[in-house]
């Protein structure tokens, strides 16, 4: 637990010293780098939550990721066209307000999720992972084919949406913002884990006839962490929009899918902090091997294939250990 | 007398051809062990799995104290009081035994849709969870990975994760399976004194343990109850002498 507990801030401390230095250093490249990282790591936290803890190997989180991004996309889009959403029944209006955004995307992105989940969880193993990502292509193609919100293009949006008492345009500022609620995601998750319903859904990843014995039913223990990843995603695909100002389906598609679980397993499924030493990993790696050569994911495949063979905690697990059972 | 805890009316399973489970009528009174023996196949786990829920029998019902409770869940069954342990263990096996103990008292307490509460510093269920450990003589094993305990006591923990759970039965399979003489006296010392908890309904190869502990057996072979009587009248009777305990080594 020690091991664990120093990685992790570690982790936190590389964050803020890299976002920090380039700051001072006036590279705002790198502080978008940085602010890019704790971005992908609150969507692998998100991941994790249903994959580490729950076993449930989604391949189609790019749904949440696209829909937090679209949430975002057309609510700035109709602010900035200063058009409504909806007139009737009653009128919608954009919004540029990020707060909202972020509300807005996590219940789409949760109301989603009940209705992929309750559908795909019948299912399990390969079926699921395939079911998953069928949802997710389905979206995609969708979001192809609609022309009002760009269609393929995507759609842009010129200033970046608004905090309260904040410059958003502000490199740093924005990193203090995407960071802050890794944080809170982070806090969250980790109390989550070792609550009841933590301690529950574990336990149905690892035995579902056990936790039957004990009176308790799996399928509500794993849509119910399926939909609070499906949430924490789409926050993270929200935040995603508005540090590129730019939306297209290619949020939605299956290539954001694996590489948000490309950072669960470079960091340790079932880590809580995992998702967050992938992120940074990957991040570190495209920029890196990026310089190097165009084709860099011939390394990163490389390196994952590394880490599946031989380390199977990853990250995590090579530094830290095995998980310790807690008590 | 007073109301069985469980009944079992009438109850039914084939699967293709063979019938697995034929008209099975038995009951669990307050404060029994009824044995439940049978060559190999006779379908005694088959019987189980449909009292525990996860077999649907073709015909017949199930009633527990009082209640039909042959369409609930597994889950809404332990709900209800049956405290179960397995034939082959099943536990969670990255979990410290506390945590599986503990498991076991938040399945009796019901809501568990909780996310902020630390559950390993929930002092009354560590505290229900403790005792049951006490009990089966595993409370210095409490911090041990589950996958690194012996066979004999991952068989104990299933014993005690039940107990956590203030079953109003006790259904157990084979619970003696692998843990050689010591151990094995032992749990017969356990259960004779559980019975008084709660009945238990006790699936066992161990002849000498069912011989010693039950106040009544039943006699399942290929699907059929043959016989339900006290260990002397089971000793004692025609059929079962020649359809099991007469062939070859004797009871």
């Amino acid at each position: 637990m020690k091991k664990e507990t120093l990685l992790n801030a570690v982790l936190i401390a590389l964050f803020v010293g890299v976002a920090l230095a380039a700051w001072i250093m006036d590279e705002p490249y790198l502080i978008t780098l940085a602010t890019k990282a704790a971005i992908f790591a609150i969507a692998g936290v998100g991941l994790n939550f249903a994959l580490g803890f729950g076993g449930l190997v989604s391949f189609g989180h790019a749904v949440f990721f696209g829909l937090g991004g679209y949430a975002m996309g057309i609510l700035a889009f109709h602010a900035q066209t200063y058009t409504p959403i909806l007139e009737w029944p009653f009128a919608i209006n954009g919004t540029r307000s990020m707060p909202v955004i972020w509300c807005v995307a996590i219940v789409v992105s949760a109301v989603v999720a009940v209705g992929i989940g309750a559908l795909s969880l019948r299912t399990n193993g390969v079926y699921f992972i395939m079911i998953t990502l069928a949802f997710a292509q389905m979206f995609y193609y969708f979001a192809i084919s609609w022309p009002t919100y760009g269609g393929e293009d995507g759609l842009s949006i010129y200033v970046r949406n608004e905090f309260p008492g904040l410059n958003t345009m502000d490199p740093i500022q924005y990193f203090a913002i995407c960071f802050t609620l890794l944080l809170l995601v982070l806090f969250f998750v980790h109390r989550a884990a070792h609550s009841s319903f933590g301690l529950m859904l574990r336990a149905a990843r690892q035995n579902e006839e056990r936790v039957q014995a004990v009176g308790h039913t799996p399928f509500r223990l794993y849509l119910t962490a399926f939909v609070i990843s499906g949430a924490i995603t789409g926050l993270a695909g929200a935040l995603f929009a508005d540090l590129n100002r730019f939306v297209s389906p290619t949020l939605l598609s299956w290539h954001t899918s694996g590489e948000i679980m490309i950072f669960v397993i470079l960091g340790g499924v079932g880590r809580v902090f995992g998702p967050v030493a992938g992120a940074a990993l990957f991040i570190l790696l495209e920029y890196v091997l990026g310089g190097l050569s165009e084709f860099w994911q011939i390394y990163l495949g490389a390196i994952l294939l590394g880490v599946v063979l031989f380390a199977r905690g990853g990250l995590y697990g090579l530094i830290a250990g095995r998980e310790v059972a807690h008590d | 007398m007073t109301d069985p805890v469980l009944e079992i009316r009438g109850i039914s399973k084939s699967f293709g051809g063979l019938k697995a489970s034929n008209n099975i009528t038995l009951d669990l009174r307050p404060g029994e062990i009824h044995g439940l023996i049978g060559p190999n196949g006779a379908g005694k786990s088959t019987l189980i799995k449909q009292i525990t829920g996860n077999l649907t029998p073709d015909s017949g019902s199930i009633y527990f104290n009082g209640q039909n409770v042959s369409h609930l869940s597994t889950a809404a069954r332990a709900r209800l009081g049956m405290g179960r342990t397995f034939q082959i263990s099943s536990l969670a096996m990255d979990y410290t035994v506390l945590q599986n103990v503990v498991m076991g008292a938040l399945g009796q307490r019901g809501n568990i849709f909780r996310f902020f509460n630390s559950v390993m510093k929930d002092a009354e269920l560590i505290k229900v969870a403790e005792d049951a450990l006490e009990q089966v003589g595993l409370e210095d094993c409490r911090t041990f990975r589950t996958s690194d305990l012996s066979h004999g006591q991952r068989r104990q923990l299933e014993v005690a994760v039940a107990l956590t759970l203030r079953p109003k039965a006790f259904l157990m399979d084979e619970p003696m399976a692998g843990l050689g003489a010591e151990g094995s006296q032992r749990l017969i010392g356990f259960l004779d004194q559980l019975r008084h908890q709660a009945p238990i309904m006790l699936v066992e190869h161990d002849m000498d343990a069912v011989f010693a502990l039950a106040d009544r057996i039943s006699v399942l072979v290929y699907g059929e109850i043959i016989a339900t009587g006290s260990a002397e009248e089971i000793r004692s009777n025609a059929l079962v002498r020649s359809a099991y305990l007469g062939e070859g080594d004797a009871a």
